[in-house]
């Protein structure tokens, strides 16, 4: 499967990635190379066959509804490059 | 007093017991090897206050008759993928500049629970994406080890990845042991190029809460350690269910050094014909003979089994992990925590963000995993490997129904050079060869260094078990290493 | 009774679709253990998990679900024993995560109905597609800062219900009468609190039109977190008639999302570039999927209240009530609560017509003015109950007791209290009422003159006058009676 540079360039934007314009080209290469190995999985007939659901051979645990967080706004701010009256601080967006 | 960094965890635990030394003196030892060994670049951050601290600490428990942890006083070293409260956490990425996270990861506090040291955190790939510990924000590991013959002399090699820093450090004696975290291999294949024993659980084992996420259905945190022994010492104190992680297996934790009997008569071992690759290094295929023999002369049945979609396992992997990755990477957007790069909108902070605060092989598989779930390529990708994945399991199942535990080499080359396999990222995907089916199937894999290359490098061989029936896997790998009397040493002269 | 719009050169309808979404009535989030109340400081409900620290994981809270089953069985919907939650995928300031943990192809509830009750007392059943579970996104505040987003992550992970409708409505009055509808058994089983004006239920309309008598259904658009059951209708009036315009222009309509503009009455495209979302949805690694037995089910079911549609159909039946009348009386299960207490059963029983007539008629009034809940009514059930009762006895007349009425409003006193100490009992003695109709007759000559002439309706006059000489305490039904036998002889 080979990758253009604009297909890289929008995957890149999906994933909020800078990628500069003369690295999409490379950059393109490198994905379909990866791509074209990952393609040789389609010679593999997995007609009927269940995808893994989980590794895990057990039922989703549930907790019970009680409140046992929170309440921790510094730990939680701490680290922010950006907070302010105890809010985390973006640029602004126009919605 | 002999050199206190000689000592495994076991017989630490015993000369601390008679009181031959304290956990204050083995700390300290550690502390200036760690000082002397910078020039591997095996550790990110060193803590030795902390193990100080910690070691006075169980320097008192003992006074008082209370040192009871499996791991009281010994000194160990955290990869840089385990949230450690109060010190810097990175992934060895520079996306995490400057985290310090308020909390810590169950399987650190367990280790702390058990009354182990913090020596430090070790370097490792960034975001655990790597087999050479190469993509580290932080630079590369070096290898301890270092050829003696061949092409590679005078060659600083690799340690393997991505938990490269921990298995140089085991294997240099910077630390005693070390937590490593394998998603496709990270914990085995390091071993391996290390020449030490590397433990990933069955998936659940061990919780991965606190643990940096990377590809959350295959990440497993394990013990890196110098013997089989000291691997089951650790696993018990690492292990356990979480109520915080949903994975987290609601299973009890064995005595699993009790498991090591030396005893595995009657037990069957499977060679799977699909391990015997094109183009296989002879030496590797040599070995893996060798191991057959050791566990035949000790009682065991060697029997040919067939793992048929092994070939099918590498991109199966490079579909699902990278998938998982690109959406467990995405909260590092420079809003919460780590790494801001200001930008006129909110998006553009976001992508000079990312851009500049992960590396190229992070950006690499973010974007592959984004492009297999996007729109038109899910089913052909995602949900075509999920159920290669399913058949994958099903083949170790199967299996399993005629051997109890299956032998295979750990990697398919010793530790090669820093720089190599960089111009092509599936290069280096192929180290991985031998040990990603097991984290598919979230069996439990164990890497026992099993000889040298004829360079004189270390080679391992991999043993893989049932689902939590670790205790099997340790008693045969405890077997294979006796026979193989590696000789372990740490630093490169014997 | 269709909803048409007159293009310029055919006739159109429209098809709406409504998805909401309910905030779940639960102590702690939905996957994790932080508070879910509304209105505190800023990032104070929020554990290490919401704000998405590395290496945090999620763990589903069991009373989510059991809410997610219970408002499944409201809508009379298929639940679905296993589900799965999947990650949706997209960067926003206010989802740390970078995805939204919800249900993409395997909800936890399937197709349903829901009977919507129109004005003019007919029903209509609305499918219902889906229900499921997923994570609340934080608050931004854009206008605390002149160059800054200011970010709440208090709500970030508190558990939603997303229920989706299929594009069953025809008019913004269908659409106002599915939410009212939705709202109301969502209260009843108190998995939501439905409060529009919180934020606690938001609605996203989808709306599209096609030429009446087609089949098709075209491009639609959404318009999203339309937060009152009047701009919804609004919306979907606006929607409708620009979406004709387009078509009427030779354009064609975008799928695009929108937002409505309360202040002027429109919806507006929304200024964010339109990458087309690709959310990416796959099953979340971090959690198993969800399973739970037909005992379970069962359990919750036999917790379940009676619902709205069929405390309607008792009302109907049992009282004799219109379908307009107990519609409007079990929309909120607190006005049925209060008028089933007003009836509440006696030796004789009290007529659940006059009751339902009182309570709409009178006491809605008197709330409404006031800004009251009727569970803060100034005039207890029991005491209504009293009131009506002495009408039921002949102690007053319907007329005084509205007197009566407002008295107890005024001074809280109960209805018996205030007839006696008003001497408002009604007067039946014959022999009064015949006196003072006498007394009428004879006062006024020329309005007999005018009533034998043919004018019945003076017969009010004379009424009025003796009402004003028993200072309106004569029984209304005697008075009539007395009049028309001595004037028609």
């Amino acid at each position: 499967m080979s990758l253009d540079k604009d297909t890289v360039k929008n995957i890149a934007y999906l994933a909020r990635i800078r990628v500069n314009d003369d690295k999409l080209e490379p950059l393109a290469g490198e994905l379909s190379t990866i791509m074209g190995w990952i393609e040789q999985l389609q010679e593999l007939n997995t007609d009927g066959v269940e995808p893994m659901a989980s590794v895990a051979a057990m039922d989703l645990p549930q907790r019970r509804d009680v409140v046992t967080d929170g309440n921790c706004r510094d730990a939680v701010l701490k680290n922010a490059p950006d907070a302010e009256d105890g809010f985390f601080a973006v640029p602004k967006v126009v919605e | 007093m002999a050199d206190l960094t000689t000592f495994t965890l076991a017989e630490a635990r015993d000369g601390l017991a008679k009181k031959d030394f304290s956990a204050t003196e083995l700390a300290e030892a550690y502390i200036k090897a760690v000082q002397a060994g910078r020039d591997l670049n095996a550790y990110i951050t060193e803590t030795p206050e902390v193990a100080l601290e910690r070691a006075r600490e169980s320097d008192d428990r003992r006074a008082k008759g209370s040192a009871t942890g499996a791991m009281d006083g010994l000194p160990i070293a955290m990869k840089d993928l385990f949230c450690t409260e109060g010190v810097l956490t990175t992934a060895a990425s520079h996306i995490l500049d400057g985290f310090v996270p308020p909390y810590e990861s169950t399987v650190s506090a367990n280790l702390r629970s058990a009354g182990a040291v913090m020596l430090g955190k070790t370097n490792l790939d960034e975001f655990a994406m790597g087999s050479a510990n190469i993509t580290s924000y932080y630079g590369p590991v070096k290898n301890p080890w270092k050829a003696k013959s061949g092409a590679n002399v005078g060659k600083d090699l690799a340690p393997g990845g991505s938990s490269g820093g921990s298995a140089a450090a085991v294997a240099a004696g910077l630390a005693m042991a070390a937590t490593g975290t394998d998603t496709g291999g990270s914990i085995r294949q390091p071993a391996s190029f290390c020449g030490i024993t590397g433990l990933k659980p069955t998936y659940g084992r061990c919780s991965r809460w606190g643990v940096v996420a990377f590809a959350s259905s295959l990440d497993q945190a394990g013990p890196m350690t110098k013997t089989v022994r000291d691997a089951a010492i650790m696993l018990g104190a690492m292990a356990g269910h979480d109520p915080k992680d949903s994975t987290s297996a609601p299973i009890a934790v064995p005595n699993f050094e009790a498991a090591l009997t030396g005893d595995i008569r009657g037990l069957n071992v499977g060679i799977p014909k699909e391990y015997s690759m094109d183009g296989m290094d002879p030496e590797i295929q040599a070995l893996w003979n060798k191991g057959q023999e050791w566990l035949k002369a000790s009682g065991a049945k060697i029997k040919e089994i067939s793992l048929p979609h092994t070939k099918y396992a590498l991109a199966t992997y490079y579909i699902v992990a990278p998938a998982e990755a690109s959406a467990n990477l995405a909260r590092y957007d420079g809003v919460r925590y780590g790494l801001r790069v200001p930008g006129d909108s909110l998006d553009d902070m976001y992508m000079n963000t990312r851009g500049e605060g992960f590396g190229e092989e992070v950006q690499r598989r973010i974007l592959i995993g984004t492009y297999v779930l996007s729109s038109g390529y899910y089913d052909a990708y995602y949900i075509k490997a999920q159920r290669v994945r399913s058949l994958i399991a099903n083949d170790f199942k199967t299996a399993f129904k005629d051997v109890d535990v299956i032998l295979t080499p750990t990697a398919p080359s010793a530790a090669f050079p820093l720089g190599e396999k960089q111009e092509d990222p599936v290069a280096m995907y192929l180290n991985d060869v031998f040990t990603v089916p097991t984290s598919l199937a979230g069996l439990p894999g164990i890497s026992v260094p099993a000889g040298l290359s004829k360079d004189g490098l270390p080679l391992g061989l991999q043993l893989i078990g049932r689902a939590f029936d670790e205790e099997t896997l340790l008693r045969v790998a405890a077997v294979m290493e006796s026979a193989a009397a590696f000789p372990f040493h740490h630093g490169a002269e014997d | 009774m269709s909803y048409v719009i007159k293009g310029e050169t055919n006739d159109w309808e429209v098809v709406i679709g409504l998805e909401v979404h309910c905030q779940v009535i639960s102590n702690a989030k939905l996957f994790s253990g932080a508070a879910t109340d509304f209105g505190s400081e800023p990032n104070t409900q929020v554990s290490l998990v919401d704000a998405a620290m590395p290496g945090m994981l999620p763990v589903i809270n069991e009373q989510c679900v059991r809410q997610a089953i219970k408002t499944g069985l409201g809508l009379k919907a298929k639940i679905n024993a296993k589900s799965v939650f999947a990650r949706k995928n997209y960067f926003y300031a206010d989802l740390p995560q970078g995805y939204q943990i919800s249900q993409a192809d395997q909800p936890i509830v399937g197709e349903g109905t829901v009977i919507l009750d129109m004005p003019d007392g007919s029903s209509r059943a609305v499918g219902i597609e889906r229900l499921h579970l997923e994570q609340d996104a934080g608050k931004s505040l854009h206008d605390q800062d002149p160059t800054r987003t200011f970010i709440d992550l208090n709500r970030t992970g508190v558990a939603l219900m997303e229920i989706v409708s299929k594009p069953d409505m025809r008019s913004p009055e269908e659409a106002g009468a599915y939410l009212r509808k939705l709202r109301s058994i969502v209260r009843y089983l108190e998995t939501c609190d439905g409060n529009m004006d919180q934020g606690s239920m938001r609605c996203d309309v989808n709306v599209s039109v096609r030429p009446v008598g087609s089949t098709e259904l075209r491009t639609r658009a959404e318009t999203k977190n339309v937060n009152s059951v009047r701009f919804a209708m609004q919306a979907i009036e606006y929607e409708a008639q620009r979406q004709v315009e387009v078509y009427d222009n030779g354009g064609e309509v975008v799928q695009e999302t929108r937002l409505f503009d309360s202040q002027k009455g429109v919806t507006r495209s929304m200024r964010s570039k339109e990458h087309a979302h690709d959310y990416r949805y796959f099953p979340d690694p971090d959690l198993l999927p969800l399973v739970f037995d037909d005992a379970l089910v069962a359990e919750i079911k036999a917790t379940l209240p009676e619902l709205p549609d069929e405390r309607k159909a008792r009302y109907v039946g049992e009282f004799g009530l219109s379908p307009y009348d107990a519609g409007v009386l079990v929309a909120e299960k607190d006005t049925a609560t209060y008028f089933e207490a007003v009836v509440a059963m006696e030796e004789r029983g009290r007529d659940a017509k006059m009751a339902a007539n009182w309570v709409i008629n009178n006491l809605f009034a008197v709330l409404s003015d006031r800004g009251l809940s009727i569970t803060e009514s100034p005039i207890s059930a029991a005491d209504l109950g009293k009131l009506l009762d002495l009408i039921a006895d002949d102690t007053i007349s319907t007329k005084i007791a509205k007197e009566v009425f407002d008295l107890m409003l005024e001074t809280g006193d109960a209805p018996d209290k205030i007839v006696e100490d008003k001497g408002l009992k009604q007067i039946t003695d014959t022999g009064a009422i015949e006196a003072a109709v006498d007394a009428a007759i004879a006062a006024g000559p020329t309005q007999v003159a005018q009533y034998k002439g043919g004018n019945e309706k003076i017969l009010g006059w004379f009424v009025g006058q003796v009402m004003k000489s028993t200072g309106g305490k004569a029984n209304p039904g005697q008075v009539n009676k007395l009049l028309k036998d001595k004037l028609d002889n």
